[in-house]
């Protein structure tokens, strides 16, 4: 970089000494003759010289504002780079040191994970909509399928992260639509509701499928039952340890830091339980797909999309409802 | 181990526990549902409880609670309980141990 340094504005000096100069030689101040010509030579020369200066002082002064207002430019843009990154959860220090994922902001970040996930599954959905409408082959709707139970993989791999870092965000579903909130159980669907609702999408279904179909339903349902009842056994122990703090002894501070240990280890096991339910969405949807042909989990595959979509534009007609 | 074992095969489904996991509490009531009636070691409550847990984890139990045995034969944790369970094949394994009958 060029040494632009702030140098003194001398422009007005050089100014003002030319008027000076010119004021001087009209009123005959200086001597235009022979006599002092060599001094007004010289004076004249310092003068140029001077102006010179001054021209060039001015196009540095330019040249460094310039620079000042294209660096600005540059620290806005910047700003408003690090305000989005900083939106999507990325943690970047102040020192400027790298960047790592999932600071503070681990719910803002999965909330546009999983955005990102709905987007390219409806996406999904759609090819294979348009593939079962223009009646395409088993070996083309089966790639379509086999893609999208494994995009379901991603998402539960993506929740299970999320819930090691913040296990009441994806336990309270905000990251959902308010309808699909209201049926919420452990952080996400309820397979056997799921599989009801296929029942009667899904005809004809052999004999045989019709059982196993049936036999998956049952089984999701006593899964999901007993992980049920080991939440409630989980918040009672809470409660219990909660209240066992409580007490006349209210000096007892080692006590109420041991019940606060212990409720601490307890909410520690929430995150299991969300495994658990996510694992059993996950082998209900592999265990459906084992059952029915290609075609027939392509229709449930739509149909899940579609029972899905309404809920989610319930909730956009209840959030848009007009309020007296 | 011996101790894991032994208990593993004294009865048709056998599931150790701790007092305070509350997803043993989950599996002990789905085995329940199934109307199979485990046999239910508390780790915490067992003398050799620390060295059940070891032999548990050697097992390749994680967490090691709970851990669940069907006719003597290790079957899994909680997550595989479910899975099998989803094919199908925890009801069939109970009903070949004899501790249910349909």
């Amino acid at each position: 970089m060029a040494d632009v340094s702030p140098m003194t504005d001398t422009s007005t000096d050089a100014d003002t000494e030319d008027k000076n100069l010119r004021n001087a030689l009209s009123q005959g101040l200086v001597a235009s003759d022979g006599s002092d010509k060599s001094r007004d030579q010289k004076m004249l020369r310092r003068l140029a010289q001077n102006r010179e200066a001054a021209r060039k002082s001015r196009l540095k002064k330019k040249a460094y504002v310039q620079q000042l207002e294209s660096s600005r430019m540059k620290l806005t843009q910047l700003e408003q780079e690090l305000q989005r990154a900083r939106q999507q959860g990325i943690f970047i220090s102040n020192s400027g040191e790298q960047a790592q994922s999932m600071g503070g902001n681990g719910a803002l970040a999965f909330d546009v994970e999983y955005a990102r996930w709905l987007e390219e599954h409806n996406r999904r959905v759609n090819e294979l909509r348009g593939a079962v409408n223009q009646h395409a082959g088993d070996g083309e709707l089966r790639i379509i399928v086999d893609g999208i139970l494994a995009h379901y993989d991603d998402i539960f791999r993506i929740k299970g992260d999320a819930a090691k870092a913040d296990v009441f965000h994806i336990l309270s579903g905000m990251w959902k639509t308010p309808a699909e909130r209201c049926f919420l159980w452990l952080g996400g669907f309820r397979s056997s509701e799921l599989l009801k609702l296929l029942l009667n999408q899904l005809e004809p279904l052999t004999e045989q499928q019709l059982m196993s179909i049936n036999n998956l339903q049952q089984s999701s349902q006593q899964a999901e039952d007993a992980l049920s009842q080991g939440m409630e056994a989980l918040q009672q122990s809470l409660a219990e340890t909660l209240a066992a703090s409580l007490g006349p002894s209210t000096g007892n501070v080692a006590n109420y830091m041991g019940q606060m240990a212990m409720a601490m280890g307890k909410l520690g096991t929430l995150e299991g339980f969300i495994r658990q339910a996510d694992n059993l969405r996950q082998q209900t949807l592999q265990r459906m797909h084992s059952i029915l042909t290609t075609r027939q989990s392509a229709r449930a595959l739509l149909a899940i999309n579609d029972y899905f979509s309404r809920l989610r534009a319930l909730s956009s007609l209840w959030l848009a409802r007009p309020r007296e | 181990m011996d101790r894991v074992r032994d208990l593993a095969s004294k009865r048709a489904a056998v599931i150790f526990t701790k007092s305070s996991c509350c997803m043993c509490h989950s599996i002990k009531a789905l085995f329940y549902e199934l109307g199979a009636s485990p046999a239910v070691h508390e780790l915490d409550q067992d003398a050799k409880g620390r060295e059940m847990e070891c032999a548990l984890r050697a097992l390749g139990c994680n967490p090691t609670v709970p851990a669940v045995f069907i006719g003597g034969r290790y079957v899994g944790s909680a997550k595989d309980v479910i899975s099998l369970h989803v094919d199908g094949s925890l009801k069939q394994k109970l009903i070949d141990a004899k501790a249910i009958w349909f």
